[in-house]
């Protein structure tokens, strides 16, 4: 097989995700009253860099062959954090920035120590350190408030040169940053081929329990960079238990729908992100056809129920019934 | 049975007792202990039974949970399959005499359906169930906000609904209770001593091996799935019998009660492996948490910390997996 195809074969579902969705918000924008604008864009573009950014954070340690159900609520106690410490002058908002990034930074580590030196399954253990961290995100802000930093605010959630929001930037170089010196680096490897087999990576001399802590680490990162973002959105905090509730599974059913395999070691980052911004489109497609808003959650599942059983097509090609138990 | 042969069976017993289910009921009587220095109405029998009977309502849920963690899967469609139990029931009553007394059966059968869609996604679909239940979840919400016009419904529940939640018909004894009882006996008798019990720990231990030893595999998943379903649905039905309505997000708080009882009971999240006593345990343990933590009136950030906290540290003292190598 030449390079190329090697490369298209491997990168077949980031790629379809990006068709998808690229298809999806082309209908999208077409039939928003509006028409398409730099308004409609920039408004799509706030709300779909915040599930972006969170299933990235789920792509990091669903590619190890784990699962983080935590992340909607690093999410939501970064949000809260944030509302209190990205004020005042520009130093100490830049403080806050870092204050918070290191939150997410602990989030994580707290999340790895549990899974890898405690010896716990990571749904137990992320549902069970979720509930800690909505804890204290609710004894940060026990009703909603704060205030944030506006002229940063508004630069990242607004537009450069007029026309391209300024999110999607913002989100272009988090994985130009984070995610693709991750995917070239040893340790990042060393995550799919722990995702992939974990017995066979231990054999071959894989640091197994630096990639996962790794993983775990750089999702709670990212966790809390999109609560950051958040509460550039929203100008406060919120501890909200359904929000980080949806935003969790959603960014299960963003990372899936992006082409990452919820069994480990394939997919990527990238195509996750095209995954969450396919799945906002979707829930938004219903306005633009002025149908009632009560059918969107409806419309949402089913188009989430047609695509996880789009994904079992593969049955067909299954030729010794063995293969099925995998 | 001969005499001698006595003994031994009852040290058999003994040992068959799991570490981590004697060390979950340790806990349950610790917990009481330190409650009743709090205060005296710790240990009676009418706080007792009350908790019995909130605890009910997450044992018939936990039960179901239980049959699909022994396979091995996972069903995070709970909350909205408590709310159609819940909501599918109350709206049967509103539909005169038949709609009442069909009530009941109907809830229920409204969540065995959302289950098979489950089971047949998990056993033919070949869908991991995370990914599954999740739309379901989804779909099942989706309907019932459709149903409800996104507001809790009006209807209210049938008198049986609220007798069975609600009532005492036998020597005081909560018939929430009974309820649980009469669930877990079933699921006692259905997980140790039919071939379909087998199979499930069969397949939880390895679906491969359980299929090419002459199981139908797929099969059990489905029934499996679709009891979990018809169980999660039930919790509804009595939730709404005892809160005399259905409320949108009344399920929201038994997907992770429900996943933690079993796990805290013993059973491994990989499956096959775990016993009904454990999660009976299980489910008695995170009833008082909650229930202790909200008479000394934590409020609701110290109980969420508290509660995960005690979650992490009971299952590092007993759940972890061994070293793999």
């Amino acid at each position: 097989m030449s390079d190329w195809r090697y490369k298209l074969s491997e990168n077949r579902a980031t790629l379809l995700a990006f068709v998808f969705f690229i298809v999806m918000f082309g209908i999208y924008s077409s039939n928003h009253p509006a028409g398409f604008n730099a308004n409609v864009v920039q408004t799509a573009a706030n709300k779909g860099v915040l599930l972006a950014l969170v299933a990235m954070a789920q792509t990091f340690v669903v590619v190890t062959a784990g699962i983080d159900l935590s992340v909607g609520m690093v999410f939501v106690l970064a949000n809260c954090l944030a509302s209190w410490i990205v004020v005042g002058s520009p130093a100490t908002a830049a403080l806050g920035v870092i204050g918070v990034l290191a939150c997410g930074l602990i989030c994580g580590a707290i999340n790895g120590m549990i899974v890898i030196y405690g010896r716990l399954q990571p749904i137990v253990t992320t549902i069970a350190s979720g509930a800690v961290f909505f804890g204290i995100a609710l004894l940060l802000r026990p009703v909603p408030g704060g205030d944030v930093y506006g002229p940063l605010a508004d630069a990242l959630t607004g537009r450069l040169f007029g026309a391209i929001p300024a999110s999607l930037v913002a989100l272009l170089a988090v994985i130009v940053v984070v995610w693709i010196p991750y995917r070239r680096s040893a340790i990042g490897r060393a995550a799919y081929a722990v995702g992939s087999s974990e017995p066979a990576a231990f054999m071959s001399g894989v640091p197994v329990q630096g990639a996962k802590f790794c993983a775990y680490l750089l999702s709670g990162l990212i966790a809390s960079v999109a609560g950051l973002f958040l509460t550039f959105v929203t100008y406060s905090g919120e501890a909200s238990s359904a929000n980080g509730g949806s935003y969790t599974l959603f960014s299960i059913a963003a990372v899936v729908l992006g082409g990452v395999s919820l069994f480990g070691g394939s997919g990527s980052a990238i195509g996750a992100v095209f995954g969450a911004l396919m799945f906002r489109t979707i829930g938004d497609l219903l306005f633009v056809f002025n149908l009632d808003p009560l059918w969107q959650p409806l419309f949402q599942g089913v188009v989430l129920l047609a695509a996880v059983c789009v994904g079992s097509a593969r049955l067909f090609q299954v030729r010794n019934r063995l293969e099925l138990f995998g | 049975m001969s005499q001698q042969a006595h003994p031994t069976r009852l040290s058999a017993a003994f040992r068959r007792v799991d570490p981590p289910v004697a060390i979950a009921f340790g806990c349950i009587v610790a917990m009481l202990l330190l409650g009743s220095l709090y205060s005296r109405s710790f240990l009676s029998p009418e706080y007792l039974l009350q908790q019995l009977k909130v605890a009910s309502f997450l044992g018939v849920i936990a039960t179901g949970m239980m049959i699909v963690i022994l396979l091995g899967q996972i069903d995070l469609s709970v909350p909205w399959v408590v709310a159609v139990g819940g909501m599918m029931s109350t709206a049967a009553t509103g539909w005169g005499p038949v709609g009442q007394t069909m009530a009941i059966p109907f809830g229920i059968a409204c969540g065995v359906v959302l289950g098979l869609v489950n089971g047949v996604g998990v056993a033919y679909l070949r869908i991991p169930s995370m990914i599954i239940t999740l739309a379901v979840n989804a779909v099942a919400q989706g309907l019932m906000v459709v149903h409800t016009g996104g507001f809790s419904p009006q209807d209210s529940s049938s008198p049986a609904m609220r007798t069975l939640a609600t009532g005492d018909l036998l020597l005081g004894l909560p018939n929430a209770l009974l309820v649980w009882a009469a669930v877990g006996a079933g699921a006692i008798f259905l997980l140790n001593r039919t071939t379909f019990g087998r199979a499930v720990y069969g397949i939880g231990n390895r679906e491969r091996a359980a299929y090419l030893s002459g199981i139908d595999t797929q099969r059990t998943v489905l029934i499996a799935f679709a009891l979990a379903g018809g169980l999660s649905a039930f919790g509804g039905v009595l939730l709404a019998g005892y809160a005399s309505k259905a409320a949108q997000g009344m399920g929201e708080a038994y997907l992770l009660p429900a996943i933690a009882a079993v796990v805290l009971g013993g059973a491994s999240i990989l499956g096959g492996r775990g016993s009904y006593l454990g999660t009976i345990a299980g489910v008695i343990l995170i009833t008082l948490l909650q229930s202790i933590l909200s008479v000394v009136q934590m409020p609701e950030a110290g109980r969420q910390i508290i509660y995960g906290v005690v979650i992490i540290a009971m299952l590092l003292l007993y759940g972890r997996e061994g070293r793999a190598r």
